[in-house]
């Protein structure tokens, strides 16, 4: 089972930032293990992020996202205590969903 | 809450792919239909791939930064009203870090892709009215190449391209 999902949102100038890091190896089918054989492609898909009940981002990758997605974004608004849902479907049909809450300015 | 266990959908064929890209940069004219006529399995492989990936999102299974904007129905238009970022040489092809921003309204998409991949179109993120036009990501190049970041605001495209050297790729990453 995947790790859980890092998830960092702030209140910051009006808005809120929003750092997500999903560790998943993201295999993309064309790198070959020690034995020379191909390891298969492995790889999140789909993202899903709502913040409070609305959706915030939807983001679909590819093979080619680096190793352990990290996502920075913004949001308009957002309030400390806000709860923040991420959500990801990867290419086998794995998936993984947490949640963390905005935290307030600093 | 995971259940990852699936055995791909996909068989390994990137390899193949791989390769057919990297003829098609140093074959010409000619050269290059003789080189899918000596190859033929490499091609039909190819086409498999992308035969299967076209069924669930179509511009992801582009083989080239063309066939992907005409599948995503884009024409877009160069625009210094996007901000994209991208380091001007990076040492490591698979951990390329990319940002884009863009000042028009009503943003509804962004668009990243990477010129040199098998596949170029990289992520797509959808953007809702109260989220800003901003993301930033990290992903694999292939190899030197030009980057491209295409907005989708208000039914239109925009596109902003910026060139990066890489030592090495990322293809096998």
């Amino acid at each position: 089972m995947p790790d859980s999902i890092r998830i960092r949102a702030q209140v910051k100038n009006g808005g809120t930032d929003i750092h997500v890091l999903m560790p998943h190896p993201m295999e993309t089918g064309f790198k070959k293990d020690a034995a020379g054989a191909f390891i298969p492609a492995h790889y999140i898909t789909d993202v899903d992020i709502v913040v409070a009940g609305r959706t915030v981002l939807k983001a679909t990758l590819s093979r080619a996202v680096a190793e352990d997605p990290l996502l920075f974004f913004r949001i308009k608004g957002g309030h400390a205590d806000d709860p923040i849902q991420v959500s990801w479907v990867d290419n086998w049909g794995g998936r993984r969903v947490d949640e963390s809450v905005i935290k307030a300015a600093v | 809450m995971s259940g990852s266990s699936a055995p791909p959908a996909e068989p390994h064929l990137a390899d193949a792919i791989c390769r057919e890209t990297r003829r098609k940069f140093l074959l010409v004219g000619g050269q290059a239909v003789l080189g899918a006529t000596l190859f033929p399995t490499l091609r039909l492989r190819a086409q498999t791939v992308q035969a299967g990936l076209n069924a669930v999102k179509p511009a992801f299974g582009a083989g080239s930064l063309t066939e992907a904007l005409r599948l995503l129905d884009a024409d877009p238009i160069p625009s210094d009203d996007i901000l994209l970022t991208v380091p001007d040489f990076v040492e490591n092809g698979a951990m390329v870090p990319v940002e884009v921003s863009s000042r028009f309204p009503g943003v509804q998409e962004i668009y990243i892709l990477s010129e040199s991949n098998p596949f170029p179109l990289v992520a797509r993120f959808s953007v809702p009215e109260d989220t800003e036009a901003f993301v930033s990501v990290r992903i694999k190049v292939a190899s030197s190449c030009n980057i491209h970041a295409l907005v989708h605001s208000e039914g239109r495209f925009f596109s902003a391209v910026k060139a990066t050297t890489v030592s090495v790729g990322g293809c096998g990453a």
